[in-house]
C-alpha cells in the first residue's frame, strides 16, 4: 500500500476556534477513504485542507505538514497546480451557468489545451467516465443548468476528471440527491478508484461502509479512529465510535 | 410592450394585499369595514394616476409631435429653416459610445476589485463607496459646471464632444459600479468554488466565470447610464455646447438631442419641431430599451 497523501500534526484555527486538533492520518493510493462523523466535527474542514481550498477563508491559519507524494502542498507547491492534481467535487452541484461543453472544457483550458480536437477528445472521454456520455452526448451544446441534480453533480465529476487529477476529493457528493442518483455516484466511484485515489466525506454510514475501503471517525476536530471499514463498523475499538455507528448520538 | 404584465401584476399583488388585510382587521366591525375600503381605493387611485399620468404624457407628446414629423427633420444638415435633428441624433450617438466607452472599463473594473479582490474591512473600499454614492448625488448643473471649469477652460478643450463625454462618464461611473457591484455580490460563491477547484486562479475564476455570470445586471446598469447620457441637457449645454453641425471630431462642438430639443423650444420659434424631436427621443429610448432587455434575456437563458 503506497501513500498518497499523509497528514502530520495538522492544526487548524477559524480566528479563535480551534477546529481541527492534531491530525496525524496516512491516506492510500487507489482506495476509498471514507470521513464519517457529525456535523461540525471538521471533516469537510480536513477535506478541504488537502486541496488548500481553505486558504480562501479569512482567518483560516493552519499549522503542521500534509504532504502528496511526500511533497509538502504548504510549502513552494503551486496551488493552482495542487488543484489540478487533487480535483474536488462539491456537496451541492455547481456546474457553471454555460453549456454542458464549455463547463468540462473549463479545465482543461485553464491548463493550457486550445485545440478543438483534443478538448473533443476530453470531454467525451471524461462523461463517458462519469457515466453520463450517454445521456448528454445530444445535447452538449445545452445549457448545464437544465440538467437534473443528480446529472448535474455527474457532470461535476465530470468536470474534475478533465483536468486529469490524482486524488479525487468528494465533499458528501449525494447529499443532495435522490437515491437513484445517489446510486449512480455510488456504482462511479467503485469504478473511478482503479485511477484514482478518493477521499470522501459523508453523513451517510452505510454509504461509508458500501464504497470505502478505509473509514476515519471524526469527533469534536479529532480523529477518534481511523481503520479499514469491515473493521472499524463491525467492531470499533473506541466507545465513542460505537455510540455513533450504533446510532446512540450524531 | 411590457404593459400589460405590469398591469397584471399590479392587479394581483392588490388581490393578495386585499386579503391580507380583510383577514387581519376585523372588517365585521364598521371601521374596520371602512378601513379596508379606504386602503383599497387609495392602492387603486394610485395605480391609476400613475398609469393615466404616463398614458398622458406620451400621448400628448405623440400628438403634438407626429403631424410635424417631416422629412425635412432628417436632413443631412442643419439649417434655421429646416431645424434637421440629423446631426442631433449622430451626435448623441457619438456622445453615448464615448462616454460608455470611457465609463464602462473603470466602473466595471473598479467594481471588480471591490467585490472580488478587496479584503473585507479595507478601508479604500469604504472610501470608494462613499466618495460614488456622494457622486451619485449631486445634481447634474453641477458635473456641467465642474467640466466647464476643468476640461473646458483649465484643460483649454473648448466646448468639445471630449468634454461631454468626459463629464458624462463621471457622471454615470456610480451608476455602471454600483450595479456591478450588486451583481457581483449576487453571483453565487458555489462557482468560485468550483472554479478554484479546478485549478483556475484568481484572475481566471474572475474574468472568465464571475464576470459572465454578472452580466445581465451588469447590462441593466449600463441601460440606466445610456438613459441618463440621452437624456442630459445641463451637464452638456455647459460642456459639449450647443453647435448645429455633428460633431466631427473629439475637439469639435456638438447638440445631443436632448439639447437640441432644449434649445429649440426656448429659442420659442420652432415649439411643433421641438415635440417632433421628443418623438423621435421617445423612440430611441423605447428601442434602446427593447433591445437591451432582449439581450439580457438572450445572457440569462445561456
Amino acid at each position: 500500500m503506497n501513500t498518497k497523501i499523509m497528514v502530520k500534526d495538522l492544526e487548524l484555527h477559524y480566528g479563535t476556534f480551534h477546529a481541527l486538533k492534531n491530525i496525524n492520518i496516512d491516506l492510500p493510493e487507489n482506495e476509498v477513504t471514507a470521513f464519517i462523523g457529525p456535523s461540525g466535527c471538521g471533516k469537510s474542514t480536513l477535506l478541504k485542507s488537502l486541496n488548500r481550498m481553505n486558504d480562501l477563508v479569512e482567518g483560516c491559519k493552519i499549522d503542521g505538514k500534509v504532504t502528496l507524494d511526500g511533497e509538502d502542498i504548504y510549502g513552494d507547491m503551486d496551488v493552482n497546480l495542487l488543484r489540478r492534481r487533487v480535483g474536488m467535487v462539491f456537496q451541492k452541484p455547481n456546474p457553471f451557468p454555460m453549456s454542458i461543453y464549455d463547463n468540462i472544457a473549463f479545465g482543461p483550458r485553464t491548463h493550457g489545451i486550445h485545440s478543438k480536437r483534443r478538448l473533443d477528445e476530453i470531454v467525451e472521454r471524461s462523461l463517458r467516465g462519469a457515466a453520463i456520455w450517454d445521456e448528454v452526448k445530444d445535447r452538449l451544446d445545452k445549457s448545464a443548468l437544465g440538467m437534473s441534480g443528480g446529472q448535474q453533480q455527474r457532470l461535476c465529476i465530470a468536470r474534475a476528471l478533465a483536468i486529469e487529477p490524482e486524488v479525487l476529493l468528494m465533499d458528501e457528493p449525494t447529499s443532495a440527491l435522490d437515491p437513484i442518483s445517489t446510486n449512480k455516484v455510488e456504482e462511479l466511484v467503485e469504478d473511478l478508484k482503479k485511477d484514482y485515489t478518493i477521499i470522501m466525506v459523508t453523513h451517510n454510514m452505510q454509504q461509508a461502509a458500501r464504497i470505502s475501503d478505509r473509514t476515519a471517525f471524526f469527533l469534536l476536530g479529532e480523529v477518534v479512529e481511523y481503520s479499514e471499514t469491515g473493521e472499524l463498523f463491525s467492531s470499533p475499538r473506541d466507545k465513542r465510535t460505537e455510540d455513533y455507528i450504533t446510532g446512540r448520538f450524531g | 410592450m411590457n404593459e400589460p404584465t405590469t398591469a397584471m401584476g399590479y392587479r394581483r399583488n392588490v388581490l393578495d394585499s386585499r386579503e391580507h388585510v380583510a383577514r387581519r382587521t376585523p372588517s365585521k366591525t364598521p371601521s374596520g369595514r371602512a378601513q379596508a375600503l379606504g386602503l383599497r381605493g387609495a392602492v387603486y387611485a394610485a395605480a391609476g394616476l400613475t398609469f393615466f399620468v404616463l398614458l398622458f404624457l406620451i400621448g400628448y407628446i405623440l400628438v403634438r409631435g407626429i403631424p410635424y414629423l417631416t422629412p425635412s427633420l432628417f436632413e443631412w444638415k442643419y439649417t434655421s429653416d429646416n431645424c434637421s435633428m440629423m446631426p442631433a441624433i449622430v451626435t448623441t450617438l457619438k456622445m453615448t459610445g464615448l462616454s460608455l466607452l470611457i465609463a464602462i472599463p473603470i466602473s466595471v473594473f473598479t467594481a471588480v476589485y471591490l467585490v472580488e479582490y478587496a479584503k473585507r474591512g479595507n478601508r479604500l473600499v469604504g472610501l470608494i463607496r462613499l466618495t460614488t454614492e456622494t457622486l451619485s448625488g449631486i445634481p447634474s448643473i453641477v458635473y456641467g459646471l465642474f467640466g466647464l471649469l476643468f476640461f473646458v477652460t483649465q484643460l483649454g478643450w473648448g466646448m468639445s464632444l471630449a468634454a461631454g463625454a468626459l463629464t458624462l462618464a463621471i457622471m454615470i461611473l456610480p451608476l455602471i459600479m454600483r450595479s456591478t457591484e450588486e451583481a457581483l455580490l449576487a453571483v453565487p460563491d458555489l462557482y468560485r468554488e468550483a472554479s478554484f477547484g479546478l485549478g483556475a486562479g484568481k484572475l481566471r475564476t474572475t474574468f472568465r466565470i464571475v464576470l459572465p455570470s454578472a452580466m445581465p445586471g451588469i447590462l441593466a446598469g449600463i441601460i440606466l447610464a445610456v438613459g441618463r447620457v440621452v437624456g442630459e441637457t445641463a451637464a452638456l449645454m455647459y460642456t459639449a455646447g450647443t453647435a448645429t453641425d455633428a460633431a466631427s471630431g473629439l475637439l469639435s462642438s456638438g447638440r445631443t438631442l436632448a439639447v437640441h430639443m432644449y434649445c429649440l423650444s426656448s429659442e420659442g420659434l420652432h415649439t411643433n419641431q421641438a415635440y417632433a424631436t421628443a418623438v423621435v427621443l421617445l423612440l430611441i429610448v423605447l428601442v434602446m430599451n427593447t433591445i437591451s432587455a432582449l439581450v439580457a434575456r438572450k445572457l440569462t437563458k445561456s
